[in-house]
């Protein structure tokens, strides 16, 4: 039967949807917190493997009555966010127990969220993104405020539900325009339309404004740093690495199927965009002081170079943003990772970056990880986060964008201050009480030790999978058109 | 036999309506309706189309949407009680221990 | 043999790999200091032994090769391998890193002998030798900016080595920032350099080279040389270097006097081809160069700290080096890098020798129970040394003489090449400046001839002055002592290659002179002519021969003249003489020509006054210097920009309806 044939192809979605339900009944009877964190890890692993597979070894096609992909863009989204997850829930198991707010919901939520984040990153009808955001954002909404008694987590679970509503309106109101002009929702048959028009481009600009929000650029970005600053700190790390992974998927596939015409209309908008986002991400890293807000702008950052990529507007430059996102998702749910270590047998003030003085000595295996990802993340060669910044800057000046380049290169030049301030107060202040630091659990560290070696790894030799990427393109639109 | 157009200028006006209750109004539960008021302007719109182009995608849309912002209003009042709860008000300009 | 050219890149990296994990691991190992200090050495002698090997199955007609591992990078029409080139140049400079970096291995198994960072010590040096090795054997731009970055980390590490002390952490970082700026200007250089050809491997871009035309070939080398300011030191990036001095003393010889600062006249030399179509960019690097040659070696004469002196002296022999390739002798400037890394290195370790007996004389004095607190570096509380350390003495001496330009010695043939080239390009475009430049030049050869023998004088002559100035320090002299072989054997083959070194590039007129063969007796010229393009020098033998006459008479010069004003404990009287007599002059070399004020005033403090009044949310005590000041500007309107994040709804919806309009009207209309 077709639909048993599609929802095979669709297996690491359609497993993690079973296992959140399975997840929620657990916690329904009464199972004890053990058994339902034991539950989730096994669904999540057998996902895991089947997206890994599917990477490797699936082609891409359309399911589902041409709704969704699978294979190509599609595998590659689906398994950044499986296994930004499968991560998360390592870290978030042992961070919630160590706040002693350890809640069983939190593990279907994560289920759901996923789920909704797949057929995002999959979709190929803006019905199909429409519910996939949706599913992804209301469960997100949820998870920030989790720890429901913690003032900080709830009013950030506000401020993104409000903002998060808001921006649903500007969506939908974008893609009613859209279907409107071109008479479909299907990412195809829009891109096939060329008339231009009032209410063609009304829609363009409030469905990329919607995304725009969503993976947090300047001006849409405000929520970002409030949300990320307030909810648990693994929780940050999933929004910041699977939620965006899978809102600049769909973005990049929105782009390459339904807007593959107008790439060289949309330039001039998307360099506006990376500049603000680059400077102003940059600009107010440098003044905080308290480590996970500073982690949070530093993300919004990390988009403006994503939009260079997309400002380029070539296969070169969607591909290149598809690596950084990979790479982004390594070095980024690490950082968290240590981040959250340091946090959970102290408070929320212990995220102010003069704690950190001399911690670097304590446990150095985990200010070694630190000093790692932070390396990647400031862009420094042999590491993952040097190549995936390389690949986005020459796309873009392979399409003429040089003084964007430019900009962006001096920015992450500045970006390594703040960067490398918190590596001054691991090891070259001294601390001004001792505070002891608990073992962290085996498990812990090695998953984090997991992610340095891939971040080191995707240093030294990105090659297969920058291919691999670029192969995806290789059939699309864009390079049919492209001279 | 009324336009489209007159759908759509209704439509428009709801949403801008909305639009500034979100910029202006203090009120948690206040904000919130006006967002739902975007919402169903654009279903309004979505209708419309739907209608006159004899095509049912968009009439199908509108149910996604209205499950959603149920879905929607669900989290978000459970949110508003959980704010209320912690701070005693409602008023989202004086929720503002994150900023800067 | 050139195939197994990736071995002596990987058999470091190994070193560092072991060292690294076992000391990290296994407390047991750390003690374990011979093992950790030979087999980090080996790690870097095998290398030299198999890059000697690929050097004697090579001669100067032999062509490059080319060798790849993997293919790094791969995206569309951009690739990257993992490759390295065996071809003179890269062959030269792979010798020189190794040999030099297994003496100073060797020097810092005595050295450090006591540090309980041993093995930390010995795996960064051999991430070092792998980095530069990097650096110098790449056979792409990406590469090679990998092991430029790499050297970077490295010395960033070896600097900061003693990071309990805040001044040395600082100094750390002063230097890793300071090379970050140049390290933006590389990096947009590699950029043209591909939108330009396409690609960033070797053989095309030096096979396109016609592709730079104009404008592009000028900035393309502008912003190169603006990198090779940052890593080599030149001005106006140079004033980390004196501060890198915090590092230990083995340090300072290899990476900033022997191998890392040198990378950019490497990098220049690689792009001679480049260079010699931009003309104005020549007059740059050497108008740059010649600059940096004077205002260091003028600040080295008022220095009293024995690495000050060395640390500016380098500073101003890579300035001699940029005139070189600025007058279109790239073969005399890298035949000086050769020279310098001997007799450099030879001379920063000497000064390790004294400055490792001094220390132990302090030691010594606090364990009979006097505290005497005196600065260790100071030569004035040295003097008479050569009574007691001859074997540092002796090799000082020869090191001495070579960088005075003394004839025989190394450095009186590869400084007279330089020489030679600055007045020949006053034969060309620019002839004035250039004729300048030499002069310019001609004074700073005095100079170093000047303040290396007051440096060596006030050091190992006259008597012993620590007793004299400190209470307690009265039997002082009875603790000093020569070093341990392990540090005096690599004092001594320095020296030999400093005294003999120079005979790789006697030039040929040396010889054609009087006989009329053809004989090529400039062996570097002959090695590197394929590798490199280089302006002819068209003068007449009677100007060579005067110009040889006059290096001669000027470093004989200065060297009797030093003597005869430090010689027997004059020194100090000298200085407040020399002091009376230049006045204010005297007192701008002294403040270092305020290179750090003047940063300090123009851009960082205005920032951060500024930033104080308006807000006072700073932290600007971690990095001084020039990224302070963009960090200032930058963190200024940060601070302005944080506050529009003030935490109401109603606000962020307003910039989102604002992100609306503005996305609108830049795509409908």
């Amino acid at each position: 039967m077709e639909i048993i044939n599609d929802l095979l192809l669709f297996l690491p979605a359609t497993i993690v949807a079973i296992g959140g339900l399975t997840v929620m009944m657990l916690d329904g009877y009464k199972a004890r917190s053990r058994t339902i964190y034991t539950t989730t890890m096994v669904f999540l692993g057998i996902a895991l493997g089947v997206a890994s597979w599917d990477l490797l070894m699936q082609a891409p096609e359309l399911i589902f009555s041409d709704m969704a992909g699978a294979g190509g863009t599609a595998a590659f989204g689906t398994f950044i966010v499986v296994f930004g997850t499968f991560f998360t829930v390592i870290l978030t198991h042992d961070y919630l127990i160590g706040v002693k707010h350890n809640f069983p919901q939190v593990y279907p939520l994560l289920m759901f969220c996923t789920f909704g984040m797949i057929v995002l990153a999959t979709a190929n009808d803006l019905v199909t993104v429409f519910v996939g955001l949706e599913t992804m954002s209301v469960c997100l909404y949820a998870l920030a405020g989790i720890i429901r008694d913690k003032r900080l987590g709830v009013e950030s679970a506000l401020k993104y539900f409000v903002m998060g509503a808001f921006s649903t309106g500007f969506f939908l109101y974008g893609i009613t325009l859209l279907y409107g002009a071109t008479g479909s929702t299907s990412l195809p048959e829009i891109g096939a339309y060329t008339d231009g028009g009032l209410i063609y481009w009304g829609g363009v600009s409030l469905l990329l404004v919607a995304f725009m929000f969503k993976v947090s650029a300047v001006p849409f970005h405000m929520w970002t740093p409030d949300v990320y600053t307030g909810s648990p700190t693994t929780i940050t790390a999933y929004m910041s690495t699977a939620g965006k992974t899978a809102s600049f998927v769909a973005l990049v596939l929105i782009l390459d199927r339904a807007m593959p015409f107008i790439a060289t209309e949309l330039t001039a908008t998307f360099s506006i965009i990376a500049l603000l986002t680059m400077i102003l991400g940059n600009a107010v890293a440098m003044v905080q002081d308290n480590v996970k807000r500073m982690l949070a702008y530093s993300s919004i950052a990390h988009v403006g170079y994503l939009f260079v990529g997309l400002a380029a507007g070539s296969v070169a430059g969607y591909s290149a943003v598809l690596f950084y996102l990979l790479a982004y998702t390594f070095m980024n749910v690490g950082a968290f990772g240590v981040v959250a270590y340091y946090e959970k047998n102290h408070d929320v003030h212990f995220n102010n970056v003069e704690s950190y003085a001399g911690l670097g000595y304590q446990r150095p295996i985990m200010g070694v990880l630190l000093s790692i990802f932070l390396f990647s993340l400031a862009g420094i060669p042999i590491s993952a986060g040097f190549n995936a910044k390389y690949l986005v800057f020459s796309a873009g000046i392979e399409a003429g964008l040089v003084s964007l380049v430019v900009v962006g290169v001096l920015a992450s030049a500045a970006s390594a201050y703040y960067y490398l301030r918190v590596m001054v107060y691991l090891y070259f202040r001294e601390g001004k009480e001792s505070v002891s630091l608990i073992e962290p659990k085996k498990v812990y560290s090695f998953s984090l030790v997991f992610l340095a070696l891939l971040t080191l790894y995707f240093g030294v030799v990105p090659g297969g999978v920058t291919e691999m990427i670029y192969g995806y393109f290789s059939d699309s639109m864009l390079t049919a058109t492209a001279p | 036999m009324i336009g489209l157009e007159l759908y759509l200028g209704v439509s428009a006006v709801l949403f801008v309506i909305g639009v500034l209750g979100v910029l202006i109004r203090k009120n948690a539960i206040v904000v919130f309706m006006c967002v739902e008021l975007m919402l169903s302007a654009v279903n309004i719109s979505l209708v419309a189309f739907s209608a006159s182009m004899g095509d049912v995608h968009g009439m199908i849309l509108v149910f996604f949407v209205l499950c959603v912002a149920a879905a929607e209003a669900c989290v978000g009042l459970a949110i508003v009680i959980a704010i209320y709860r912690n701070n005693i008000t409602a008023d989202i300009s004086k929720i503002n221990l994150l900023r800067w | 043999m050139a195939e197994f050219v990736w071995l002596i890149v990987v058999i470091p990296l190994i070193g560092f790999l072991i060292n690294g994990l076992l000391g990290l691991s296994s407390e047991g190992y750390r003690k374990q200091k011979s093992v950790i200090g030979w087999l980090a050495t080996f790690a870097v002698f095998v290398p030299f032994l198999i890059a000697f090997q690929i050097f004697l199955e090579m001669n100067a007609g032999s062509e490059p090769v080319v060798v790849r591992l993997f293919t790094w990078i791969e995206a569309g029409s951009f690739t990257s391998d993992i490759a390295y080139r065996v071809d003179q140049l890269s062959i030269l400079m792979a010798l020189v890193v190794t040999g030099v970096g297994t003496l100073i291995h060797i020097y810092s198994m005595g050295y450090m002998k006591t540090d309980e960072g041993f093995y930390k010590f010995f795996a960064y040096l051999n991430l070092f030798i792998f980095a530069m090795l990097n650096l110098v054997m790449a056979n792409n731009l990406l590469l090679l900016f990998l092991g430029w970055e790499g050297v970077g980390v490295c010395s960033y590490l070896l600097i900061g080595f003693w990071y309990k002390d805040m001044e040395k952490a600082t100094a750390a970082n002063k230097a890793f920032i300071y090379n970050r700026v140049g390290d933006f200007a590389f990096l947009v250089a590699m950029f043209l350099v591909f939108r330009t050809v396409g690609s960033l491997d070797f053989d095309v871009i030096f096979s396109n080279l016609h592709l730079f035309n104009g404008d592009i070939a000028f900035w393309v080398a502008v912003l190169m040389f603006i990198g090779a300011t940052g890593k080599s030191a030149q001005i106006p990036l140079f004033v980390w270097l004196p501060d890198a001095m915090a590092g230990p003393t083995p340090v300072s010889a290899l990476i900033h006097a022997a191998t890392m600062v040198t990378s950019g006249i490497y990098l220049i030399t690689r792009f001679s081809g480049l260079y010699m179509t931009s003309p104005e960019a020549m007059l740059l690097v050497a108008v740059i160069g010649g600059l940096t040659a004077i205002v260091a070696a003028t600040i080295a004469l008022t220095q009293y700290d024995i690495k000050k002196v060395l640390a500016y002296s380098t500073v101003s022999q890579l300035g001699f080096m940029f005139l070189a390739l600025g007058s279109g002798g790239f073969v005399a400037a890298m035949f000086h890098v050769v020279t310098h890394a001997f007799f450099k290195a030879c001379l920063f370790l000497g000064s390790g020798s004294v400055i490792h007996a001094m220390h132990h004389v302090e030691h010594e004095l606090e364990h009979e129970g006097k505290h005497v607190h005196f600065d260790p570096q100071d030569m004035r509380n040295m003097g008479g040394l050569k009574e007691y350390m001859p074997s540092t003495y002796k090799t000082f001496l020869i090191s001495t003489f070579a960088i005075a330009g003394i004839p025989v010695f190394s450095g009186f043939f590869s400084k007279d090449e330089i020489l030679a080239y600055l007045f020949n390009a006053g034969l060309g475009e620019f002839g004035a400046v250039y004729y300048a430049l030499w002069g310019l030049a001609v004074l700073t050869a005095f100079l170093t001839a000047f303040y290396m023998f007051r440096l060596t004088l006030t050091t190992f002559h006259g008597t012993f002055k620590l007793p004299g100035k400190f209470k307690g320090a009265e039997n002082a002299a009875k603790y000093l002592h020569e070093s341990p072989a392990s540090m005096t054997a690599p004092l001594w083959i320095l020296a030999a290659l400093a005294l003999v070194g120079g005979f790789m590039g006697v030039p040929e007129f040396f010889v054609t002179t009087f006989t009329s063969t053809d004989a090529t007796v400039n062996w570097l010229y002959a090695w590197l002519s394929g590798v490199t393009v280089r302006a002819a020098i068209i003068l007449p033998y009677g100007v060579k021969w005067t110009l040889v006459a006059i290096a001669i008479v000027v470093a004989v010069g200065a060297t009797i003249l030093a003597y005869r004003m430090y010689d027997n404990d004059k020194g100090e009287a000298t200085d407040a003489a020399i002091r009376e007599r230049f006045g204010s002059l005297y007192a701008t070399w002294e403040d270092k020509y305020k290179f750090d004020e003047a940063y300090e005033a123009m851009i960082i403090r205005p920032g951060n006054r500024l930033a104080d009044r308006v807000l006072a949310v700073f932290d600007v005590k971690i990095l001084d210097g020039f990224v302070n000041a963009i960090g200032s500007i930058v963190q200024f309107f940060g601070s302005l920009l944080r506050f529009v994040q003030t935490g109401v709804i109603n606000t962020y919806a307003i910039a989102f309806v604002v992100g609306v309009i503005l996305i609108i009207g830049l795509l409908i209309f």
